[in-house]
Order: structure tokens, then C-alpha cells, then sequence
């Protein structure tokens, strides 16, 4: 897989994904979900809880418990379930968690130049020096108005639901991925951690970089604004349209398109 | 139906077949123990002779044996051969001739029980010539379950019946090499259980030693035998309630379940033994011997009991996960209240791929009762991927008595994840407040409160054991709230 | 001179009688009155109890009949007092009063004891039953006998560190109490005596370690006697020798108010066992244990934690994890126990443990004596493998799987290490756990 292949032809999707069907413990997760994703776009997508999404997301990043069934995924080409997840994370796969992992007696800054180093790694580039990477990281934490004090913390310990999800947002803006997904970013955000978090997102918008955000609520999409929105539900996506989408969901809740999905599901069987 | 459990009378008037003197006979039956009652308790069951070689070897090496001191319990010594091995159905003149004989603080207990006066005679240890319906009861069920092949009868009659059934799997789950008491148990078991539920086969009902109507006294070690073949399923329901005797009886039972291939058995006892006086007078020492062995891939044994009789209990409901992908389970309440002790707990010991566990343990401490949890844990070095998950929960009502958890963990693959937990509390004075403020009986409070406690372990528990278990809990508590 | 003292079986443990007769009248103050009284009992006790079997509760999982089986000699007279190098063993920036025992024998020459404030008196256990044996008489006759060997060394001990704390007394330096062994078949018994009055308050390291691969025996006591409102603390770093045999006891009585404060470090010896026993004398004590135990190889690491909560309002804490690769084995069994008036007790105990590799073992214990209702009481124990979802968190930016492993031990081990309260201690132990780590080599520049 070519990593630093910044001449990629125009017009190739960043991420296609064909009739994926999930399954964790037994229990079918997804079942048949379509969604293509071009460099520069933002893509949201929405749904009820339980709906998969999150299952979408940490099936993207590699998360071993999930079991694909059925379906394929290609990431500028190439098939990306083959990977292991640190290999996606080098070719520019890049998940915020939901719940960041706390890791006590690991320190943030050990942790944030190991990941960019392993990245810079493989890209091969020369690995930075603990001066060149102190001053990296200081310029992006401003973007994210971050205490400096939280780099020699342990990772995520202690840290509020805010600062957790900044730590996020921070270590995306060190490793530049080209596919950026955020899972339920916004969840426990207050107002004001909602802006500073979505500010982050917005400077890392690109015409190179694609992102996918994992949302249950509108709120979010009023600061990031997406090209498309895609609804979730029963593990496919079942409805699709602009940033107007969202608007609706928020007016109209979800169950309107459950009973949308029902009645289509219901014709298609006659 | 069993062979009549034989009289004394008849013994000693009947001349022995074997060739035994009767003054040995009756001697032995009388009190004591020794090689000559154990041949005749085998004589006067019509036994097999495996079946007599198998209890002279178990009565052999309990001979070389001694009594365990470490459970954390304490009771004066036994005097082994100050017992009656093989007594015949209690003489009816030693017992009561009628309830109004009774204690009355017994029948009290019964009727907020909810037990129907003919079984409250039962209980109460009233002789009763005609044993109520369950004979009637007992024969409907039996050709039900004998047309989809089960076997549910007494240990002496299967032995009679089945004896190929008893020979491979008896002693197959506790070898009588295990422990004391289940040595002597193996050597002098009167009666007990039998069930065989064959491949493929869905036992319709619970089954009960309530149904069974032939255990008119199956004596102070009974044996209950489970076997539940390929991809079978039974529920069985073990109630125990004891006469109120002054003087401390030992009770030694042994059960072995087997589950083999997708196998699944679910065990239930609720154990209200007599627990003695309110100073600590008589009560039962229940000292039993329970394990199942899932020697089947994809086998299932749950164990669910709720402690609340006895004065002394020693019991550890075990699983052996032999079998890929077995499952064990342990639920248990145990309440002590005034002088009684409880040491008890489970042995989960994993041997197969894949094999899971789970503990739940509420010990309930009152009065000056003693409790204690005392489990292993034990992943073998071929258990890949064991999985084990304990609680052990303790409530304290009053400061005289104690709580004690002892588990052992012996984990020998790195591949297993086990986690134990255990916490100990109180009922809050806020607690009790509030519920009485909103017009609640302290008792009826502390009753609530400790139902709630027990909730996970009840909830595993066939409906109407579970109402009797809370009822049980209830009555138990009695006068351990000032 | 060196006198054989054979550790024999239980049924013949004539050998060392006979070797305490010998020896008995070179020990340092075998010329006073109460303490060969106490020698003479103490052997008394070992000989008719002999050494534990695996059929003793305390030693089911722990067998220590290898130790039986080699002679090992009391350690060499002073005069023959080995060279050696303490400097690996010392901790840069830490300010310590350095006191050396060398065989079991305390080294002038090599310690390093700065100015004393007033009411602090820090000395060798020898000096003092030469000089002023009374200061021992109250520790010595407390039967701290925990476990055998605790006779075993009330009966041979001859040194080790005694400090004592004048009420209101703070030692503003650490105290480094290093043993240090030499030589093959050396048994050496220390016994340290620590003694802080009302209010007094130090921090003592209890070092273990070897110059070269010889095999010995190492059987130490150390007896901590907290008085109201005083405060200790206590870091026991066991890193024996290869071949060594390490047994310890810490015996602790608090006083009302007290604070103790223990950190166990093993990463040494052959078999060690160690057992940190406080009891709360009198109400309002705390006390907090921590423990790290991280072995390979074929070694065995048993800890025995005991807090007896005697009286009320009492507070304790225990924390002890476990690192075991290759064919190791750890033992813990941690015990709380609730005495029946001992209300508003507020207790925990934890046990965590990771094996690393298919031979290693462990045999866990936590347990729970509870004789009083209003309590605050709860244990925990876990064995399993590093946590799936944080080792993907790691991988997913882009950390391959065995630095993230590496990493995730680290960090499950420096929980413990991170308790430490000197930072001149606590970094150099994080260089030492990081040396000891498998694939630390992916961990540069982390501590």
C-alpha cells in the first residue's frame, strides 16, 4: 500500500465500504452497509442507540472483538480489514474514541511521540528529537486551548470528559491521518469544551483529509458542518441527504424513518 | 417402589441370610459401626455385591481418615460410634403421636410457612401410617417421565433396577477416597435420589425430593445420584426441613451430578435443617459432600441454595469443567442467626478449553451466628481461556456476629482472566428509618432489605422456592432486630 | 571460624540446637541475663515446631523444603569482613543515612551515617546489646512469632539497624538499611528494630541484596513499633541474588493515631516469602501496604499481608500486583481482620496479577475476618492478561502490539512504584522495573 503517495489519482474514494455485516457474540451488528467517502468531504452519520455506529467505527479502526461476516471495505484502494490496527493507524486511519482509555503510570506525552514517531516511521521520515516534538506538540495545543500540564499526566487518568476528548482531537492533529472518524465526539461535552473541541475538528478539515463522524445528536453538526448526512438504523443505512437531514432528525426524532424503513421493507417483500 | 425400609424388629427376629450371628446384627444396628453394619445394611437392601465391596473399601479408608478441623466452624467432637448407622423409619414411640405433642415454636414456623398440616405431621417427625397422597402423586409423574426414558426413583431402587447405571457412575464424581465424611457416607448411606435423564431428552417438570414419595427416611446420609446425558436437561429441587431433635444430629449426604455433551443440570436446594435452640441446643450438623462434573464439551451445572437450617454447616457445591466450553454456576445465601455456623462456598476447577464460572455469594451474619465463604477457584494448566467471575457479599445484623471469606485462586494458565470481589455490610439505620417512617415493621424492613440483598441468588431459584426462600429468610430473622 | 548450621528436616532439627550451642556465647550479648533467656526459648520453639511443610496453611503454596536440604553457615566473624562495592546499590540524590551489612554484619567502613538531630539515635543492633542492651529488651521480648522463622531468628540474630525516634522527632533524611551477601551458604538472621515515639516520624528502606551469584539464606525480622500520632515509613526492596533463599518478616504495632506506610518490592531470590503483619493497637490508625512483586526464571515470591484491625475507627489499605513470566510462581495471601469492637473500621485489600508466559503461576488468597457490623470492608483479586480494549487504544495510534504490551505491563506495574514517596527512590526503582521488564528495550526515555 503506497503510504506517502500524496499524488493519488483524482476522483478515487478515500473509503468504500460494500454490504458490510458485522457480528459481536453472535448477535448481528450490521447487516449490509453501504457508504463511499471522498478525500475533503465530511460525512455524518446518525442513528438511534444500538443502531451500529459505534460498531462502524471501531470496526474501521480494527477493533479485534467484532467479527465481519460479510462485505468489504477499501481504503484508498485497498482492502483495509486485512490490516492490523496499528498498520491502519500508519496508513492514516485515524478513530477517536468514544470512552478515551485511561492508562495510569503511561505518561500523555510518552504515548503522543511514540504514536507519531511510529508514524513518521513507517512514512520514512526521521523520527523527531524530544525538543523538536516538545515545540510540535505546544503549537498544537494552543489550537486546542490545552493545559501543558496534561502531557506529563498518565493518559486520559484523571482527566475530565472534556479534557479527554481535546486529548483526542490532539493526538489526530499530530498524526494527520487522511481518514479521520470521531465517535460520539460530542458526547459529554458542555457547551463551551463543544466549541474549543469543534474549532480542533474544523482547522483539521482539508481537501486531502476525509472525516466521519459518529453522532447521536444534531448539536455537533451545528459547529462542524457536514456535506452528508446518513442515518443508521437496524445496521444499515437507511437514509441519506445533505446537512438539512440533520435539522430534521433533531425536529422529528428517529422513529418517523424507522417507520419509513418498515413500510419500504414491507413493500419490497410484497 | 424401594424396598421397605426394614424394622428393627424384623431384623432381630428374622434370621440373617448371610450367615451373620444376630447378635452382631442387632448389636451393630443398634449403635456403632463397623464392617458387619456395613454388611448388613447391604444384606438388608438386597445389594448387589459391587455394591457391598464397594462400601466395605469406602468404610476401609475411612478407617485410615480423620476429621477435618479446618472449616471455621466449631462443634464439641463426634463420637462416631455413638451413632445409629441403619435405623429403621423413627420408632414411634421416641417420636410425637400427634401435633399436639409438638413444640409449638415449630408449628408456628411451619404455618408461616405455608406447609399444609398433613406435611407439618411429616416435618415435625409425627408418625404418620398412611404417608399422605404423594404415592398417588408420585405414580403419575413417574409414568410420564418413564415413557420419555427418564429413571427418577430411590438410590435402592435403582441399585435394584439399574445397577449398570449405579456401577458407572456411582463414586464416579466423589470417589469415596475424597473426604471424611463422604467416606463414611459411602460406606453406610442408607438411601437418597436417583435421576437419569437420557440423550437429547427435556425433563418436563422440576423434579423434587417433594415427589418422592418412597424417602420415608432416608436416614442421616442420604446419596443422590444426577446423570444427565447428551444434550439432556433437568431442573431438580432438593427441600430440606428436619425434625426438631434436642440433641445434635450429623447429617453426611453426598451428590454427584454428571452432565455429559451439551448437557445441563440445574440443582436447587433449600436447606432448613433444625438450627438448634435460641442458646444454641441441638441442631443439625450438616456436613455434606455436593459436586457436578461436566464431562461433557458445552455442559452446564448450576448450583443454586439457600442456607438458612442447621447448626452447623459444610458443604461446597463444586464443579468440575472437564468438558470445552462448560459452564459452572454457584448461587448462594446462607443466614446464621443466634449460635449457628456456616462454612461454605464452592470449588470451580477448570480443566477444559473455554470453560466459564460464576460465583455469587451472600453470606447474612445475625445474632451470634458464624459465616463464612470458603471457595477455589482453580485453573488447570489446559484451561485456555478460563473465565471466572466471584462475588462474595456479606451483611452483618448486630455486632456479635462474624463474616469470613477465605477464597483460594490458583490460576496455572496465563490465558485465564478471574476476578474476585467481595464486600461486607450493614443495614443502615437511615435504611431502616426510612422504610418505617412509610409504615413498615422493622422486621418486615429487615426481611426486605435482605431480599433485596439476596435478589441475584433468587432470582436463579424455580418461582415457588424462591417465595418459600424469602418466607425462609423471614422467619429466620426473627428476633434479630431489637 | 564459621559454624555449619544445617537447616534440617523437621524430624531431626538436632543440628541446630547443636550449632546454637556452640555459637550461643559468641553472639553479641550473650552475657545478658533476659536476652539468652529469650535466645534459648525462641530455639526451644523452632526445635519442637521444626521447619513448615506445605500442609501448614500458612506454607500450603510455598515449599521450602530445598532450603532444608543445604548447610548454611552463620556469617563470618567481623574482622574477615568481605570488600565490596555498595555504590550499584545506592541511590543517587536520595540524601540517605547509609547503613551497610555485609554477611549479616554491620560495615562502619562502608556506611554512611550524617549528623543525627537530637533524640534520633540510629546504630548497629550489635552496638547496642554491647553498650546499652536494655533499648532492645521491650522489642526482643515481643513474640512478633508470625511464622517460624521468626524464631528461628530471635534465636540466632546477632545485628541490624536499630533506630529510635524521641517523641516529636522528625528524621528529615531516609534511612538505607542495605544488606548486602556475600558469600555461598551464609545464613544471616538481621533483626531491625524501629522504635518512633509519639509523634516522631521517618521513612527507612530495607534493602536486600547480592554481590554475585552466591547462595544463602537470608532470614530477617524487622519490628516497627509506631507510637500515637507518629508516622513511619517503610520500603522493603528484595532484590537477592539468583540463587538466594529470602525470608522476611515486618512486624508492626500501632499505637493510637499511627500511620504506617509500607512499599514491598521483590524482584530477587531464588524462593522469597514475606510477611507484613500491623496490628492497630489502640483507635484511629492507618495503615497502607502496597506491593510489587515481578519475578521470571523458576522464582517463587509469596507475600503474606496481615491488618489486624484490633480497635476502632482503623483504616487500612492494600494494593499488591503481580508480574510473573516464564515458569515463576507468586503466592499472596492478604488478610484483614475485623476484631469485634473494632467499629467504623474502613478496610480494602487488592490483589492483581498478570501472567506473561504459559508456565507462570499464581495462588491467591485475599481474605476476610469480620467480627464487628459497622464496617467499611472489601477485597479484590484478579488474575488475567493486559486490558484488550486500552492494548487497542495503543495500536490504533499506530503502536505496534509488542510495545504496547510492554507498555501496559509497565504501567500495570508502576501502579505500585509510583507509591514510592522520594523521588530519588521512586526513579530509580522505575529504571530498575523498566531493566526487568520483557522488551523494555521498546521503552526508552519513558520513565
Amino acid at each position: 500500500m503506497p503510504s506517502n503517495d500524496k499524488q493519488r489519482t483524482s476522483g478515487e474514494p478515500m473509503l468504500v465500504v460494500r454490504d458490510l455485516a458485522v457480528k459481536v457474540d453472535d448477535k448481528q451488528i450490521l447487516r449490509g452497509l453501504d457508504l463511499t467517502v471522498n478525500p475533503g468531504e465530511v460525512h455524518a452519520i446518525m442513528g438511534p442507540n444500538g443502531s451500529g455506529k459505534s460498531t462502524l467505527a471501531q470496526v474501521l479502526a480494527g477493533r479485534e472483538a467484532f467479527t465481519v461476516t460479510g462485505g468489504e471495505v477499501r481504503y484508498q484502494g485497498h482492502d483495509l480489514l486485512a490490516l492490523a490496527p496499528e498498520e491502519r493507524a500508519r496508513e492514516g486511519v485515524f478513530l477517536a474514541f468514544q470512552y478515551p482509555v485511561e492508562i495510569p503510570g503511561v505518561s500523555n506525552v510518552y504515548l503522543l511521540k511514540a504514536a507519531v514517531n511510529a508514524v513518521r516511521r513507517h512514512r520514512g521520515e526521521q523520527e523527531l528529537d524530544a525538543m523538536e516534538f516538545l515545540s510540535l506538540i505546544r503549537e498544537k495545543m494552543k489550537l486546542l486551548d490545552m493545559n501543558d500540564q496534561l502531557l506529563f499526566r498518565s493518559v486520559n487518568e484523571g482527566f475530565s470528559g472534556g479534557e479527554k476528548k481535546r486529548n483526542e482531537i490532539l493526538q489526530m492533529a499530530l498524526l494527520e491521518p487522511a481518514l479521520a472518524i470521531l465517535d460520539e465526539t460530542d458526547s459529554g461535552l458542555d457547551i463551551d469544551a463543544l466549541q474549543v473541541v469543534s474549532k480542533g475538528i474544523n482547522a483539521l478539515r482539508s481537501p486531502e483529509r476525509a472525516m466521519v463522524l459518529v453522532t447521536h445528536y444534531q448539536r455537533l453538526l451545528d459547529y462542524v458542518v457536514p456535506d452528508f448526512v446518513h442515518v443508521l438504523a437496524h445496521g444499515r443505512i437507511v437514509k441519506s441527504g445533505g446537512k438539512e437531514l440533520a435539522l430534521e432528525l433533531e425536529a422529528r426524532g428517529y422513529g418517523w424513518i424507522e417507520q419509513e424503513t418498515a413500510r419500504e421493507t414491507a413493500q419490497a417483500a410484497k | 417402589m424401594s424396598t421397605p425400609a426394614p424394622r428393627l424388629d424384623d431384623l432381630i427376629s428374622r434370621e440373617y441370610q448371610h450367615g451373620f450371628v444376630s447378635e452382631v446384627e442387632s448389636d451393630a444396628i443398634a449403635h456403632g459401626l463397623s464392617e458387619d453394619v456395613i454388611r448388613v445394611i447391604s444384606s438388608k437392601k438386597n445389594e448387589p455385591p459391587f455394591m457391598l465391596e464397594w462400601r466395605l473399601a469406602a468404610y476401609r479408608h475411612w478407617l485410615t481418615m480423620r476429621e477435618p478441623e479446618w472449616a471455621n466452624v466449631h462443634h464439641p467432637p463426634i463420637d462416631f460410634q455413638d451413632i445409629i448407622y441403619y435405623s429403621a423409619p423413627k420408632s414411634q414411640k421416641n417420636g410425637p403421636k400427634s401435633l399436639d405433642e409438638v413444640d409449638p415454636e415449630l408449628l408456628r414456623v411451619y404455618e408461616k410457612l405455608g406447609v399444609p398440616l398433613k406435611e407439618r405431621e411429616m416435618l415435625a417427625g409425627v408418625a404418620v401410617d398412611a404417608v399422605f397422597d404423594s404415592v398417588s402423586v408420585g405414580t403419575t409423574f413417574k409414568e410420564k417421565l418413564g415413557s420419555m426414558g427418564i429413571v427418577f426413583c430411590s438410590f435402592s431402587e435403582a441399585v435394584q433396577e439399574h445397577p449398570e447405571l449405579v456401577q458407572k457412575y456411582l463414586g464416579s464424581v466423589v470417589p469415596y477416597t475424597d473426604n471424611f465424611f463422604a467416606a463414611l457416607n459411602s460406606a453406610v448411606f442408607s438411601d437418597g435420589s436417583f435421576c437419569y435423564i437420557p440423550p437429547g431428552v427435556r425433563c418436563p417438570m422440576e423434579l423434587s425430593t417433594y415427589f418422592r414419595i418412597n424417602a420415608k427416611d432416608t436416614g442421616q446420609f442420604e446419596r443422590t445420584l444426577i446423570i444427565a446425558d447428551e444434550g439432556a436437561y433437568v431442573s431438580y429441587l432438593e427441600g430440606c426441613t428436619a425434625p426438631m431433635r434436642d440433641e445434635n444430629q450429623l447429617h453426611a449426604a453426598v451428590v454427584e451430578l454428571v452432565a455429559m455433551e451439551r448437557a445441563q443440570i440445574k440443582y436447587s436446594t433449600v436447606q432448613n435443617w433444625y438450627p438448634g435452640d435460641k442458646e444454641g441446643k441441638g441442631g443439625i450438623y450438616n456436613f455434606v459432600t455436593k459436586r457436578g462434573d461436566c464431562r461433557g464439551a458445552r455442559s452446564r451445572i448450576s448450583w443454586t441454595q439457600v442456607e438458612t437450617g442447621s447448626a452447623i454447616t459444610w458443604k461446597y457445591p463444586s464443579c468440575i469443567l472437564r468438558g470445552d466450553e462448560s459452564i459452572g454456576e454457584f448461587y448462594s445465601v446462607a443466614l446464621t442467626n443466634n449460635y449457628q455456623q456456616a462454612d461454605t462456598g464452592t470449588k470451580m476447577i477448570h480443566i477444559g478449553r473455554n470453560t466459564k464460572s460464576t460465583i455469587v455469594s451472600k453470606g447474612i451474619s445475625a445474632g451470634r451466628g458464624q459465616n463464612a465463604y470458603r471457595g477455589l477457584v482453580k485453573v488447570l494448566k489446559s484451561a485456555d481461556g478460563a473465565r471466572n467471575h466471584s462475588q462474595c457479599d456479606s451483611l452483618l445484623l448486630g455486632d456479635r456476629c462474624g463474616a469470613h471469606t477465605f477464597p483460594y485462586i490458583e490460576v496455572k494458565n496465563s490465558t485465564a482472566q478471574v476476578e474476585h470481589e467481595a464486600s461486607t455490610s450493614r443495614i443502615g439505620e437511615d435504611q431502616l428509618f426510612y422504610c418505617r417512617q412509610r409504615g413498615l415493621s422493622a422486621e418486615d424492613a429487615v426481611s426486605m432489605i435482605v431480599s433485596g440483598f439476596c435478589k441475584e441468588v433468587f432470582k436463579e431459584l424455580p418461582m415457588e422456592f424462591a417465595v418459600e426462600a424469602q418466607k425462609l429468610l423471614g422467619v429466620s430473622l426473627e428476633g434479630s432486630v431489637g | 571460624m564459621m559454624a555449619a548450621v544445617a537447616l534440617a528436616s523437621q524430624t531431626a532439627p538436632d543440628p541446630v540446637a547443636a550449632d546454637f550451642t556452640r555459637i550461643a556465647s559468641a553472639l553479641p550479648g550473650a552475657n545478658v541475663a533476659w536476652l539468652a533467656k529469650l535466645r534459648r526459648q525462641a530455639l526451644e520453639r523452632f526445635v519442637e515446631r521444626g521447619l513448615p511443610t506445605t500442609r501448614e496453611e500458612a506454607w500450603k503454596y510455598t515449599n521450602i523444603s530445598a532450603l532444608a536440604k543445604r548447610p548454611y553457615t552463620l556469617g563470618t566473624k567481623s574482622d574477615v569482613t568481605p570488600v565490596v562495592d555498595v555504590a550499584p546499590f545506592t541511590f543517587a540524590d536520595l540524601g540517605a543515612h547509609l547503613v551497610v551489612f555485609v554477611d549479616g554484619r554491620f560495615s562502619p567502613a562502608l556506611s554512611r551515617i550524617g549528623a543525627l538531630q537530637a533524640g534520633c539515635t540510629l546504630a548497629s543492633v550489635a552496638d547496642v546489646l554491647a553498650r546499652e542492651p536494655e533499648r532492645l529488651e521491650a522489642a526482643f521480648a515481643t513474640r512478633t512469632g508470625h511464622t517460624i522463622f521468626s524464631d528461628l531468628n530471635a534465636a540466632f540474630a546477632r545485628d541490624g539497624l536499630y533506630l529510635h525516634l524521641a517523641a516529636g522527632v522528625t528524621l528529615g533524611e531516609p534511612v538505607h538499611a542495605l544488606f548486602v551477601t556475600t558469600r555461598d551458604d551464609v545464613v544471616a538472621h538481621p533483626r531491625n528494630v524501629i522504635v518512633a515515639e509519639a509523634g516522631a516520624r521517618a521513612f527507612v528502606i530495607e534493602h536486600h541484596v547480592s554481590a554475585g551469584a552466591a547462595s544463602y539464606f537470608t532470614n530477617a525480622v524487622t519490628q516497627i513499633d509506631i507510637g500515637t500520632k507518629a508516622s513511619i515509613g517503610h520500603c522493603k526492596l528484595q532484590q537477592e541474588g539468583a540463587r538466594a533463599f529470602h525470608i522476611a518478616g515486618v512486624h508492626i504495632a500501632q499505637r493510637r493515631s499511627s500511620r504506617f506506610e509500607s512499599q514491598s518490592i521483590a524482584l530477587g531470590a531464588a524462593l522469597s516469602r514475606a510477611d507484613i503483619a500491623t496490628a492497630f493497637d489502640d483507635e484511629g490508625c492507618e495503615a497502607s501496604l502496597a506491593g510489587l512483586y515481578l519475578v521470571g526464571g523458576r522464582q517463587h515470591v509469596d507475600h503474606h499481608t496481615l491488618v489486624d484491625h484490633a480497635k476502632p475507627n482503623g483504616t487500612s489499605r492494600a494494593l499488591y500486583k503481580g508480574v510473573l513470566d516464564d515458569g515463576a510462581r507468586g503466592v499472596f495471601n492478604g488478610k484483614i481482620i475485623v476484631r469485634p469492637d473494632a467499629q467504623k473500621t474502613d478496610a480494602h485489600l487488592a490483589n492483581h496479577n498478570l501472567l506473561l508466559s504459559k508456565s507462570a503461576e499464581i495462588d491467591t488468597k485475599p481474605e476476610l475476618t469480620i467480627d464487628a457490623d459497622d464496617v467499611k470492608c472489601s477485597h479484590g483479586a484478579t488474575v488475567g492478561q493486559l486490558d484488550e480494549t486500552a492494548l487497542f487504544y495503543l495500536r490504533s495510534r499506530a503502536i505496534d502490539p509488542a510495545t504496547a504490551r510492554a507498555l501496559l505491563t509497565y504501567a500495570f506495574a508502576h501502579d505500585v512504584v509510583e507509591r514510592v514517596p522520594l523521588a530519588p527512590l521512586r526513579t530509580a526503582l522505575e529504571r530498575t522495573l523498566l531493566a526487568r521488564l520483557p522488551q523494555a528495550e521498546r521503552l526508552r526515555d519513558i520513565a
